[in-house]
């Protein structure tokens, strides 16, 4: 069975419907599935429910997304930087649901792991916790979350062999692991594709299982949102 | 004067202890790192998946790949290493991080934390600001001890809270506190700005304290 597909288009190709919970990797643009995101864009699909740690800024990223009205609700945990989200929601034509950023990594862990539910410190006593059940361990108040598996998994690594076996380069990585394996239908874009054995697989660090197509972006464009630099200094 | 943000900064690297995993909010809490005691080795941890991060890159340096937690670029350096936002999180919660210094909007005398939303304002999120209180050994908080006049530390925060019962010390403009969450002893005014009366930030303060200055 072959997993690599010849684009975005080709690997998105049957798994889209309205309505669905797309999972996409990255931390602010850092990391993101943009190629993929781009495609989904192309598609015209619509209502969709996205679990993303950020929503993306106007013009990149998820903000593709928003710019189409293709998103009904966002599950995240910061959305700051981007305007178009906040004339949106303000508007009442998004949705947002606020996660605690460990709660949302541990929610699509869980769910990807096939735990339907977990307990954690985070967010007891807050209004995070409302409508939530709440449990005693050893003295401490903790909360219960759920698992979340989604319909689609979008993801973005530096490299990846034929058999989806993936490599993700420095803080890149962030969301991507375990969105990995919170769907059956995982897409992975991949910089670098290569055959089986040309990865150490002890570097792997998601294994092919969780894959269930891949397209190669050699020229993925990359976004920095906050250009911090130093001087350099000639001696 | 007032304490800096420089002086606050330095005041909060004080807490350090040689060894400490650390985790640094945005704001005043970045500049923490500008005062790390000589000889002192401290790692900083950035939530989005990095451990041990250096200094900001030289110019054409910048990856895109490589940035902290407020998105902003920075570097690689020896001890450096990366994992999931999974894993991050865990060592967030899991209790392996020993301390947090974070910015607040208010922080009440039981420990209580607000420092993400305002009601009727737009709502950015809390990003890991819940997890990090929940999670981390010991919470600093360094803040203006008050803002356009209303007071911050509080007999009860009035904003939706970020954590409850979670501050162990807040660093203020014009002194020191420590707050005993766990032990319900209330909070205590450990240290105060040289030029500030004890007066003046009886007047600023609403929370109840009790004053046991430090010899500094």
């Amino acid at each position: 069975m072959k997993k690599v597909y010849p684009d975005a288009k080709a690997a998105l190709a049957g798994l889209l419907k309205d309505g669905m919970l797309i999972c996409a990797g990255g931390f602010g643009l850092c990391g993101i599935p943009e190629t993929l995101i781009q495609a989904i864009r192309d598609s015209g699909v619509k209502n969709l429910t996205i679990v993303s740690n950020n929503a993306g800024v106007d013009g990149a990223g998820l903000g593709l997304l928003l710019e189409s009205r293709q998103i009904k609700k966002m599950i995240s945990s910061y959305v700051g930087e981007n305007k178009l989200f906040a004339q949106q929601f303000l508007a009442g034509e998004l949705e947002i649901e606020f996660n605690p950023q460990g709660t949302l990594a541990e929610r699509i862990r869980a769910g990807g792991a096939g735990i339907p539910a977990f307990f954690t410190r985070t967010g007891a006593g807050t209004l995070i916790a409302e409508g939530k059940e709440s449990r005693e361990f050893d003295g401490e108040s903790y909360i219960m979350e759920r698992g979340i598996v989604a319909d689609l998994s979008i993801v973005h690594a530096w490299k990846g062999d034929t058999e989806g076996n993936l490599v993700y380069r420095k803080t890149a990585r962030n969301f991507n692991p375990m969105m990995a394996t919170a769907s059956k239908s995982t897409v992975a874009e991949v910089e670098n594709l290569v055959e089986p054995g040309q990865i150490n697989p002890d570097h792997i660090i998601t294994a092919g299982v969780f894959v269930k197509r891949m397209i190669h972006v050699p020229n993925a464009v990359k976004h920095i949102e906050q250009r911090t630099v130093r001087k350099r200094v000639i001696a | 004067m007032p304490w800096t943000r420089e002086q606050m900064a330095d005041r909060a690297a004080q807490e350090l202890r040689d060894g400490f995993y650390v985790n640094l909010g945005i704001g005043i809490p970045t500049l923490v790192s500008n005062y790390i005691p000589n000889g002192m080795s401290v790692q900083l941890q950035s939530e989005n998946g990095m451990l041990g991060f250096g200094p900001f890159p030289y110019e054409g340096d910048e990856d895109p790949d490589l940035i902290n937690a407020g998105k902003q670029t920075v570097t690689e350096i020896p001890t450096t290493s990366y994992f999931s936002s999974a894993d991050s999180f865990a060592m967030i919660r899991g209790g392996h991080i020993d301390i947090a210094l974070l910015g607040a909007m208010q922080v009440a005398e039981n420990g209580d934390l607000a420092n993400w939303m305002i009601p009727g304002k737009m709502v950015k999120g809390m990003g890991g600001a819940m997890d990090l209180v929940a999670g981390v050994k010991k919470v600093v908080v360094i803040m203006e001890h008050s803002a356009k006049n209303e007071a911050k530390l509080l007999k009860r925060c009035t904003l939706p809270l970020t954590g409850a019962g979670v501050v162990d010390m807040v660093i203020t403009d014009l002194g020191v506190f420590t707050i005993d969450r766990k032990g319900g002893g209330g909070m205590t005014l450990v240290e105060v700005d040289p030029d500030t009366s004890l007066d003046e930030i009886k007047s600023k303060t609403e929370a109840n304290y009790r004053v046991a200055l430090k010899n500094r």
